[in-house]
């Protein structure tokens, strides 16, 4: 079967009056010798110019698809755009070679065309924009139907699972101390050092203190911990259901009556709600502790000077507008997770691509819900 | 008994044991497969029969023992030979286990891509002949997911042939289909190996696609975890007198003579 070498593969035609002969030589081999094109098969019919032409395979080689598709090239164009048909006498092949020719014509009727009609502009324009329209009623709708189940969830009229409820917030809360901390620290510590430099020119290194409190309990620790947590549980959530949606575990769900609102969706929310707050005040206690030892460290102000510079810069209202912040980051985080993983495709490109629309919309989403924050404060002059 | 030793051996596999880690699946495994024949690996649910698929197709090394592929030891080869050799399989999975994110055609011109130095319009033209000899040319631009069981089956098979295999690996074709699409999948399987004069090893517990189209086989034993019958499963079905095989097969006769006591 894997003779070294191969011939390549050829014919010779012989005219007999109407008919004519073509005995077909050397080995058709696709991945060897290739495949015949449709023009050295138009040549060979307008050559033969009979009425008949038989295939005679008495001195064939090897043979495998690269001969089929010959043979069936050269059965397409002798019927078709010629103006005098071509019959082709199959008689001379081997037995199994005209089985796969049986096979072939048993087929359905070809494609006719596969290409997909190119949309024009204003299709394209008019498409994203119903797109854009069914995503923004589709994550509002969301939104609605998170306050209605979750206020039933209080009335304990849902069919949530404490144990999913549990488990995701094992995976959202504790799972996320680490990194929550190692970023938020060095977020403080940063900020405590470029503070540092700067306020020793004036004379007022102590004022690091302020700085540091003010930026990393009311901006910095919700931000960060929402970017973190975007990336972390986000992301998972939405790869998470994509496969779910894959699988076909979804519609299992769906077919069971389950409603994928209270089972799915439901404890990810709960938990990404309730645990940022925690890890907010987790994140603000590591990230000051950053600012405390890089300011010990390179300033010359005593633990007890800068506890106290702290203690009267940072007052309660901050640590509230942190919290508040923090809880709607953490729904914002689940709900994109959630919604984009819900409306992921079924192939496996799909749940890859659900993960990075998660993730950047986490991310942006919080940058950005951050800035009207800061409109809103600013303008309740808090 | 099948008549054998006259026809070319092409799979040899001696003293084969497969195993997870420390729980042996199955032991003592010895047979060959001839050129041109249609290879029925036999048994109930959970015996190991995919177990002993998988080693043969190289995705499972087995415990001990030998699977030589035309007088080569598989095993033993360096990876490099041995995906040399893989290249004259052909698997169909027991999912289809189609790429989920090319279409059908894409997916039966990945491996004339990787591993011929085909033109574009050539493989386009291969596609299009593998895709109409399973009756799925007009699907070709279809995504997976779009497709019915049935035709997710046949698209594997295209890929499956699509580099012209010499050895067809079939892990339960018939499995989620109804009988009619099973057996017709079973008539363009015997189709296709004439046809492409490939030699075919199935993994079946589906009786009727083992009477119609298998001519050799081996029956594994989940209790005893080895081979109790060699043979073609109608052979087994008549002559076979071990229990475990009787029961297996009987279970077809009875469907039989159900099926036919019901008619008027």
């Amino acid at each position: 079967m894997s003779s070294a070498t191969s011939r390549p593969p050829g014919w010779r035609l012989k005219r007999q009056g109407l008919t004519a002969d073509l005995q077909l030589t050397g080995d058709w081999i696709a991945s060897e010798t290739g495949i015949r094109s449709a023009a050295e098969v138009a040549r060979i019919l307008d050559e033969a110019d009979a009425k008949t032409l038989r295939l005679d395979a008495s001195s064939l080689g090897r043979w495998d698809s690269a001969l089929i598709a010959f043979l069936e090239m050269l059965r397409d164009s002798a019927d078709t755009g010629r103006t005098q048909p071509v019959q082709i006498d199959n008689s001379g092949l081997p037995e199994t070679a005209r089985r796969l020719l049986a096979l072939v014509s048993a087929g359905a009727p070809k494609a006719a065309n596969n290409d997909v009609p190119h949309a024009s502009l204003t299709t394209r324009v008019g498409e994203a924009y119903f797109d854009t329209w069914s995503q923004t009623v589709g994550a509002a709708a969301l939104v609605g139907e998170t306050a209605l189940r979750g206020a039933a969830a209080f009335a304990r009229r849902t069919r949530t699972r404490a144990v999913d409820v549990l488990q995701c917030v094992r995976e959202a809360g504790a799972g996320a101390l680490g990194i929550v901390a190692l970023v938020n620290g060095l977020v403080g510590a940063i900020l405590a050092f470029v503070g540092a430099v700067q306020l020793q020119r004036f004379g007022a290194g102590i004022y690091v203190a302020n700085l540091v409190g003010i930026a990393v309990v009311r901006e910095m620790a919700p931000i960060v911990t929402g970017i973190v947590m975007a990336g972390r549980t986000g992301g998972a959530y939405a790869a998470h259901l994509a496969t779910m949606q894959g699988n076909e575990e979804i519609d299992a769900l769906n077919a069971l009556g389950i409603p994928i609102f209270d089972f799915l969706v439901l404890p990810r929310i709960a938990a990404l709600v309730t645990m940022m707050p925690l890890l907010y005040l987790y994140g603000c206690a590591v990230g000051l502790l950053g600012g405390y030892i890089v300011s010990i460290a390179i300033l010359d102000i005593t633990s007890a000077a800068f506890m106290e510079q702290l203690r009267s810069a940072v007052a309660g209202t901050q640590f509230a507008i942190g919290l508040g912040k923090s809880v709607v980051f953490g729904a914002l985080v689940a709900l994109a997770g959630c919604q984009i993983g819900l409306r992921a495709g079924r192939s496996a490109a799909d749940v890859g691509r659900a993960a990075t629309a998660a993730v950047v919309a986490g991310i942006v989403g919080v940058i950005a819900l951050d800035a009207i924050f800061a409109v809103c404060t600013n303008a309740l002059g808090i | 008994m099948a008549p054998q030793g006259t026809a070319e051996e092409r799979i040899a596999a001696k003293d084969l044991t497969v195993a997870f880690g420390p729980r042996v699946i199955q032991s003592k495994l010895s047979f060959s497969i001839r050129q041109g024949s249609i290879f029925a690996i036999m048994g109930g649910s959970g015996c190991g029969k995919s177990t002993l698929l998988k080693a043969m197709v190289g995705l499972l090394r087995p415990a001990s023992g030998t699977i030589a592929v035309d007088g080569e030891n598989y095993w033993a080869a360096t990876e490099a030979r041995r995906a040399a050799i893989s290249r004259r399989f052909g698997v169909l999975f027991q999912s289809g286990a189609l790429w989920s994110s090319m279409t059908v055609a894409e997916n039966v011109a990945l491996p004339l891509q990787m591993f011929t130095s085909l033109a574009a319009d050539a493989i386009a033209i291969l596609v299009q002949l593998k895709l109409s000899f399973v009756g799925l040319a007009a699907a070709a631009s279809r995504m997976p997911a779009e497709l019915s069981g049935g035709m997710r089956k046949r698209a594997a098979l295209a890929r499956a042939i699509a580099l012209d295999p010499q050895f067809l690996f079939f892990d339960e074709p018939s499995a989620g289909l109804d009988p009619t699409t099973s057996k017709r999948l079973d008539e363009l399987i015997l189709e296709l190996s004439k046809g492409l004069g490939a030699t075919v090893i199935i993994v079946s517990h589906e009786l009727p696609s083992l009477f119609g189209i298998c001519d050799d086989g081996l029956f594994l034993d989940a209790e005893s975890k080895t081979a109790i019958a060699h043979g073609s499963p109608r052979a087994l079905r008549d002559a076979c007198d071990h229990p475990t095989v009787r029961a297996f097969m009987e279970r077809g006769r009875l469907n039989t003579v159900r099926a036919q006591g019901s008619q008027p």
